[in-house]
């Protein structure tokens, strides 16, 4: 009886509308951004790899040479080992931090916790600048007891880089330790599973997908890293450094080229691997679950609670040399307490901080803006052009920061490209912090607009209000907390980094963090100190802002969020 | 008589496909103006993918929309002038009710007076004036449905489209609704195409029904046409209970069931040796006295008996080898002087015109 009636394969297509036009021009936009500052910077990255430095084609010539010079390949070896060293430490010790603040009942945790996250306010190289006054030839603590550590070299690295990692290690760890499931340790009591046997079998399996992207992320940060090896690795050439040394020390940019793709290597099967991970993780976390209450034995209670008091002040011990420091005549000979270090006088005064401030805010805004559209096109329209993009947007979070500035040395410091104009400009850094910032926001945005209703486009459309009025009115609005947050990781960021910007500040658009590098390269270590202090001051105010405007945000959504749970009678 | 207006909504060889999965084929069908369409059908037979189709939500294959005689098919929702819930009413939650009904006026030239005005007016069709600046959160379901609704009427669209609007509703709050709906769909006079899978809301709802499966449109008729003249086995099952009995027809009129030989209703297309379904409806057997004088009788034992409230249902079985097994719906009235009980022999009647034949045999469609 059913007549087979054969249904073609494409789609009567919409009539092309003016809204249906501006959405397809700003998808393009955003595309078009994605392909000249992410895509085509590393393809040229690659290409250049390819060739020698009067541009003809040598195939893998270069990176045979690279493994083969014993000088230069060996900082392939240093970067893993430095790496996977740190990663163990940190982790280890973090997650005995983060144990304690989760499942211990300790005094101080909130305060624990702050003092925790310092060092996400400091540049990387801050952490090192404090060791070399603490542990080095003419530090503190060499002097008062006679005894070196020879804190210079691949020691130094992993020292600096665990202090520098440990926060995001813990953030991690603690997000982990917080999903456990109470069930879980009942059973284990019920059955009389001994405190260790529990541990073994309980508490580590749970936090295992938590314990492996805290690996990961501390591997990527270390291996990427540059101002730490910069300023305490000394003679030990790690990746990071050996493409600074190519490229500025002797303008040799194949072979900066050349360590940049195999520097990509291990930090892209990080980023992939972790993301693998962290699926894994949401699965675990059953709806059932019922939270763990926080409590331990009384000495293990003790014995957490002091370790914690240990760690934090080892932290807050590198800080207070930096401050120090920036505030004495001449560490440590005479320490009669001094301004003078914050007058900047070699290096022009305030201009590099204002500058700093200058790029962070616009990074957070310009970021903001591109990050949460961006993800509002992608996400709403389920093309398959919309898909590439999203791809493409993923992918900057394996792009060491070393690796972007060099790719845009190339895209934008070529003779005769319009994109030249670009360089040597503000815009340029702003723009080089947006991509190396880029995934994190860009997912948290796609994360908050996939748990709107699907249909508000479709009714606004019925109704006949346009798009970009519903995104407006309703969109935003209800992401205002996450937009909150994306901006100040966008500030935060941008006013601390190092790697990407250091090739590509030029006189006149000097920043903060390749200010306080250049100081300390010219021995001026103690405006290094005092321009440190004054990044961190910045960033704390910055997330002072962020508190206030949270709070502001969440008293004005109140009104529609928390309506369920307290039904009042207004009307 | 012919409406010399054009239906407010034709639909044309509409198809639609996902990758491999042909979600509709060939659909065509028409709502005249003013009219309440529902779309009646299981899961997964395609009846949200026409909705959208209609919408504009969802680009079709083939086919073509027309919409009071102007080809819409290309234009996007925008320009179709329709109002739409959804099931999830998708309020926007930052927005209190007022704004919420007011969202589709604002972008019109109505000025700040106008628009008030007429959101008061909607909040009172909907009872929901009290409620003005609530945020949706601070609603109960229902209440939400009301105002998904206002805000979809606001802007006076000539067609209302409604995906399964009461499913997330509870029984009680349901029912009121539904006649709530109804009842402002015939004062406002607005075209209406409703999406549900319940056969009763459709029923009291609809003035046509779409009866829809696997894709494709089975029938279409007024509720009565659908119940009393299901025109095919999958209507008669899916809509309303029935009796079915596996038949083989002897001649025009005549089928075997066992060893009886039953009178049915003409059917076309039915030619003796074919394999049919006869089908009655539980309240059309007669039993007892009522069933005594009658054509097509047999003798049946009562195997259950079902008190159901208004009414009774009888399980019968009838005497003999491969004796066919009824349902039987008897008045509560009716019982106490039928005076059955479980056990007892009544003789049962199967009126000839009330018996139906299908050419599908059972187990189609299953
Ligand atoms: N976006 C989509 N992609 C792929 N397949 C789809 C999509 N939407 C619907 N389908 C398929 O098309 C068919 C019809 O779906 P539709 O949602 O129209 O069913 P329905 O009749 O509304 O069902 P229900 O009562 O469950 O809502 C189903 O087989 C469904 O799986
Ligand atoms: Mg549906």
């Amino acid at each position: 009886m059913s007549v087979a009636v054969a249904v073609p394969e494409r789609v009567v297509r919409r009539r092309v509308d003016a809204e249906r036009g501006l959405r397809g021009a700003l998808l393009g936009l955003f595309a078009l951004f994605l392909w000249v500052f992410l895509a085509w910077p590393m393809a040229q990255i690659v290409w250049r790899s390819l060739h020698d430095n009067r541009g003809a084609f040598i195939g893998l010539g270069n990176y045979v040479r690279y493994v083969s010079t014993p000088a230069i390949g060996v900082s392939i070896t240093n970067s893993l080992g430095v790496a996977s060293v740190a990663m163990a430490v940190t982790v280890a010790l973090a997650f005995v931090y983060a144990y304690a603040l989760t499942r211990a009942r300790i005094a101080g945790r909130g305060l624990f916790r702050l003092v925790a996250m310092l060092p996400i306010f400091a540049p990387s190289l801050v952490s090192a600048i404090a060791f070399v006054y603490a542990f080095g030839n003419n530090g503190i603590v060499t002097r008062q007891t006679g005894f070196n550590v020879g804190i210079y070299g691949a020691k130094g690295i992993v020292l600096a880089e665990v202090f520098y990692c440990f926060p995001h290690a813990m953030l991690i760890l603690m997000a982990a330790l917080a999903a456990a499931d109470a069930r879980l340790y009942d059973a284990a009591a019920a059955l009389g599973a001994s405190r260790v046997k529990t541990f073994m079998t309980v508490t580590l399996p749970g936090v295992k997908y938590g314990l492996m992207s805290a690996c990961f992320v501390v591997f990527t940060l270390v291996i990427t890293d540059f101002g730490v090896p910069k300023v305490v690795g000394g003679k030990f050439s790690v990746m990071a450094t050996e493409i600074y040394n190519q490229v500025i020390g002797q303008q040799n940019f194949t072979m900066g080229a050349t360590v940049s793709v195999v520097l990509l290597i291990p930090a892209a099967l990080a980023c992939v691997i972790d993301r693998i991970v962290q699926r894994r993780q949401y699965a675990l976390v059953s709806s059932s679950a019922r939270p763990l209450a926080p409590g331990q034995g009384r000495l293990t209670n003790a014995l957490l609670f002091g370790y914690c008091a240990l760690v934090a002040a080892a932290i807050l011990g590198i800080y207070a040399v930096i401050v120090g420091a920036s505030l004495v005549t001449r560490w440590p000979y005479n320490f009669a307490p001094t301004l003078k270090h914050y007058r900047f006088d070699t290096i022009g005064g305030y201009t590099p901080l204002l500058n700093s401030v200058g790029v962070a805010a616009l990074t957070a805004v310009v970021g903001t803006v591109i990050t949460f559209a961006g993800a509002y096109l992608v996400e709403k329209s389920r093309t398959a052009a919309a898909g590439v993009l999203y791809m493409l947007a993923l992918l900057p979070v394996a792009v060491p920061g070393m690796v972007l500035g060099l790719a845009y040395i190339f895209v934008f410091n070529a003779a005769g490209s319009v994109l030249n104009r670009l360089y040597g400009t503000l815009a340029i850094l702003v723009i080089s912090n947006l991509i190396h910032y880029f995934t994190v926001p860009f997912l948290t945005a796609t994360t908050s607009l996939k748990q709107m209703d699907a249909e508000f486009e479709n009714v606004s459309a019925s109704l006949g209000v346009p798009f970009y009025r519903t995104f407006w009115r309703v969109t935003v609005p209800i992401a205002l907390p996450s937009i909150v947050g994306i901006s100040m990781y966008f500030f935060l960021n941008a006013m601390v980094t190092l790697s990407a910007v250091v090739f590509l500040v030029a006189p006149g658009t000097e920043l903060a963090a390749v200010a306080v590098l250049l100081l300390d390269d010219a021995g001026e270590s103690a405006q290094a100190t005092a321009m440190s202090v004054l990044i961190i001051g910045i960033g704390l105010l910055a997330r002072l802002v962020y508190w206030a405007l949270l709070r502001g945000v969440t008293r004005r959504t109140q009104a529609w969020t928390t309506a369920t749970q307290e039904p009042t009678s207004t009307a | 008589m012919a409406d010399p207006r054009p239906p407010a909504v034709a639909l044309e060889g509409v198809a639609k496909r996902f990758g491999g999965v042909i979600a509709l084929r060939d659909v065509s069908l028409t709502v005249a103006e003013g009219e309440f369409v529902c779309f009646l059908g299981p899961s997964g037979c395609g009846k949200t993918t026409l909705l959208r189709i209609v919408a504009g939500l969802e680009p079709q294959n083939a086919g073509l929309v027309r919409m009071a005689g102007r080809d819409v098919s290309r234009l996007p929702p925008s320009q179709r002038n329709y109002g739409i819930v959804f099931q999830s009413y998708a309020l926007f939650p930052n927005l209190t009710v007022a704004r919420n009904v007011a969202y589709g006026l604002e972008t019109r030239r109505l000025g700040r007076a106008g628009v008030e005005a007429r959101v008061d007016a909607l909040l009172d069709l909907v009872h929901l004036r009290p409620h003005k600046q609530r945020y949706p959160a601070q609603l109960s379901g229902g209440e939400q449905q009301r105002v998904a609704l206002a805000r979809a009427l606001a802007p006076s669209p000539s067609l209302l489209l409604l995906d399964e609007p009461l499913s997330a509703l509870d029984a009680r709050v349901r029912l009121a609704l539904r006649h709530e709906m109804k009842a402002l769909q015939r004062r406002l006079g607005i075209t209406t195409i409703m999406v549900t899978h319940d056969q009763e809301e459709a029923l009291t709802m609809a003035d046509r029904i779409v009866v829809m499966n696997h894709g494709v449109v089975e029938q279409i008729g007024t509720p009565a046409d659908i119940y009393t003249e299901p025109s095919s086995l999958f209507v008669a099952r899916f809509v309303g209970h029935m009796n079915l009995l596996p038949a083989t027809a002897v001649q025009p009129g005549r089928a075997r069931v066992g060893a009886l030989t039953l009178r049915h209703r003409p059917a076309p297309g039915v030619g003796p040796g074919m394999a049919v379904t006869l089908g009655i409806r539980p309240e059309e057997v007669r039993v007892g006295a009522a069933a005594r004088d009658l054509d097509n009788r047999l003798t049946a034992r009562v195997t259950s008996v079902q008190f159901q409230g208004a009414f009774t249902r009888l399980g019968l079985r009838g005497l003999g080898d491969g004796g066919v097994a009824l349902e039987c719906d008897v008045a509560a009235t009716a019982l106490a002087d039928l005076g059955v009980k479980e056990g007892a022999e009544v003789p049962v009647a199967l009126a000839p015109d009330a018996l139906r034949a299908f050419v599908e045999p059972p187990g189609t469609h299953a």
